[in-house]
């Protein structure tokens, strides 16, 4: 408990409710007007799937192009559960997350053998057929897509999910489990031979990121009332990909901000719409020649950082005197 | 009897819808052979040259081989530029960098055209005319179209082994492909021989994108996605970075993919594909013709 109540914890546990009461209190008073909630929710979506994707991808090294896949997983069963089954919402997204996790079990396990490019294509395959089969499905409406779904995904419910993915994925990374991730995404090899079983690991991350991609599903389409397969296709997997890519690798507050930029980028460029899918492709073409590695590379963004920065101007007025 | 009589007519066809295929992936192979960069962008450079030749046919007049000529120039251009801006100065950095800068080119290269030409799609001009030959009684045919696709795909292959395996640039070619490095030292010019791979993949899919309007007589900007993505898979399942592998592996892709809008449910047509893909890379993940690489410790 002790351990819990650390300065740095108390500062950002303060941050995120101020954070919390203020978007709430403006979305309340109507300051914040539909077309801006729309964009929070699908920021938060987008910092759901953006960190549970850098987990498999940035921090385990397994480069996956299906994670729509999971979230279309995750979208349909909730939807199901709910609009069906009549089942309360918080059991539905966790069954989508559930379901989600399952199938990157039973996914990674075959599929986590191959290796870079050839896991990348193979996941990308993965993706397509869940999204064809659901084109298929009858029971959940095909190709016209499932309706009638309740909208029940709030800024409260999105703050949560998201608090809570962010906290999980990154008590994952701090424990021996995350540093075994890490060091299979370092060398393979050589985290073999100092007994890292690189299978459990890598399936570990897959299934942890297909579970919170769920998540991300089950909120999206019970904020959008209806969800069609097309809506899960690659792009939606390449969208999700360049948030982590554009934050950096292996960092998850990375992850997070990209997530917000790429969301406040695409509201400002609802003003173009004519050319906003040019001007999105020239940003990512000049960012990606400019940083390769991200706008955070693969560091955090942390309260110490500032303490450093405080450090270094004692330092320098030290200096100074 | 009759029963293969329709089989071989769906063959027929699925070979010509393969060798466009075929002729996309050997571009993909190749450019990831020599940088080992998935170029998302390859399916669009398809897209812009049956467009290129679109325009070249209702505003030069040119006809059918004029026009797969301007629609390869333009390409080779396109994708030798496309190269030296966005992905040279990413030579070093890491590979899935290099992936998103792709997929930026990619929806540039989409939109743009969307944004100067609409999005529908529009029709290829008829420049050749229908004739069909009837085979078996004129129980199978095949039209003078799909002869052109097998024509002039197979002339293009094999003017690629041509180049590949008889000529200088070739040569370079393989040995930066090898080892770059090595290449180097041995005063090989690496940008040039990249810029010639772009460019001979860039000329294949222009070609395959002026074939397609010819076949399917109608072009869209949007149409390099699927085929793009299909042939990427097609140059994997024949083994990435080989050239016989490409071509078979689209063409067997081709085939597929016809025998299951024939005998099965064409909605499941591209599941089937990938399903496929996901099969053989488990059982066999360098591909039909790739080279089991050891891991060197």
């Amino acid at each position: 408990m002790k351990r819990l109540l650390t300065r740095q914890n108390m500062i950002i546990t303060a941050a995120l409710l101020v954070v919390y009461i203020i978007v709430q209190v403006l979305l309340s008073t109507g300051i914040i007007s539909a077309f801006y909630e729309t964009n929070l929710i699908l920021g938060g979506i987008g910092i759901i799937m953006a960190v549970s994707l850098n987990l498999i991808t940035g921090f385990a090294g397994q480069f996956t192009l299906g994670h729509a896949g999971f979230m279309a997983i995750g979208a349909y069963f909730s939807a199901v559960m709910t609009v069906k089954w009549g089942m309360p919402f918080i059991l539905s997204l966790l069954g989508g997350a559930c379901l989600a996790a399952v199938m990157g079990f039973l996914i990674g396990l075959p599929t986590l053998r191959l290796k870079g490019d050839y896991l990348a294509i193979a996941t990308l395959g993965m993706g397509e057929v869940i999204r064809v089969v659901l084109l298929n499905t009858k029971y959940v409406g095909g190709a016209a897509g499932l309706f009638g779904i309740p909208r029940i995904t709030n800024w409260t419910w999105i703050f949560v999910c998201s608090v809570v993915t962010v906290l999980c994925i990154r008590n994952l990374l701090w424990s021996s489990y995350g540093r075994a991730c890490i060091s299979v995404r370092e060398d393979e090899v050589a985290a073999e031979i100092m007994g890292v079983d690189i299978t459990h690991y890598k399936v570990l991350a897959f299934v942890v990121g297909a579970f919170f991609a769920g998540l991300g599903g089950a909120l999206y389409s019970h904020y959008y009332y209806f969800i069609q397969p097309g809506g899960f296709g690659f792009m939606k997997s390449i969208e999700y990909l360049v948030m982590v890519v554009l934050g950096g690798m292996g960092s998850i507050t990375g992850s997070v901000m990209a997530a917000i930029v790429l969301t406040v980028i695409n509201v400002f460029l609802q003003q173009y719409s004519a050319i906003r899918m040019i001007l999105y492709a020239l940003l990512l073409i000049i960012i990606m020649i400019f940083r390769p590695e991200g706008l955070m590379g693969s560091k955090e963004f942390s309260t110490a950082m500032f303490r450093r920065f405080e450090r270094r101007d004692d330092r320098g007025s030290a200096g100074g005197q | 009897m009759e029963q293969f009589y329709v089989f071989l007519q769906q063959m027929v066809n699925g070979i010509s819808l393969g060798s466009i295929y075929a002729l996309i992936a050997l571009g993909y192979t190749m450019v990831y052979g020599i940088i080992k960069l998935i170029n998302f962008a390859h399916g669009d450079i398809y897209m812009v040259g049956a467009f290129v030749g679109y325009f070249a046919i209702n505003y030069l007049h040119v006809g059918f081989f004029g026009s797969l000529f301007i629609a390869m120039a333009a390409c080779v251009l396109l994708g030798i530029l496309i190269e030296r801006i966005a992905y040279k100065p990413l030579r070093n950095a890491t590979r899935i960098a290099a992936l998103i800068t792709a997929i930026g080119v990619s929806f540039l290269l989409e939109y743009t055209t969307v944004f100067a030409l609409g999005a529908q799609s529009r029709a290829f001009p008829e420049v050749l005319g229908n004739i069909r030959f009837g085979f078996f009684g004129n129980k199978v045919f095949i039209t003078n179209k799909e002869l052109l696709i097998y024509g002039v795909t197979l002339a293009l292959m094999v003017l690629l082994q041509f180049i590949v395996k008889k000529t200088k640039t070739g040569k370079a070619m393989r040995a930066v492909a090898f080892d770059r490095d090595a290449a180097m030292l041995m005063g090989v010019n690496i940008d040039n021989t990249i810029s010639a791979t772009f460019a001979l993949g860039s000329a294949l899919a222009g070609a395959a994108g002026v074939l397609v309007g010819i076949y399917y007589s109608a072009i869209s900007p949007l149409m390099g996605m699927n085929p793009g993505l299909k042939a990427f898979v097609a140059a994997v399942l024949g083994g990435i970075g080989s050239i016989p592998g490409a071509a078979l592996g689209g063409v067997l892709m081709g085939v597929i993919e016809t025998m299951v809008i024939a005998y099965g449910q064409s909605t499941f047509r591209d599941a089937v594909a990938f399903a496929i893909l996901i099969i053989i890379l488990i059982i066999k993940p360098s591909g039909i013709f790739g080279s089991n690489a050891r891991e060197k410790v």
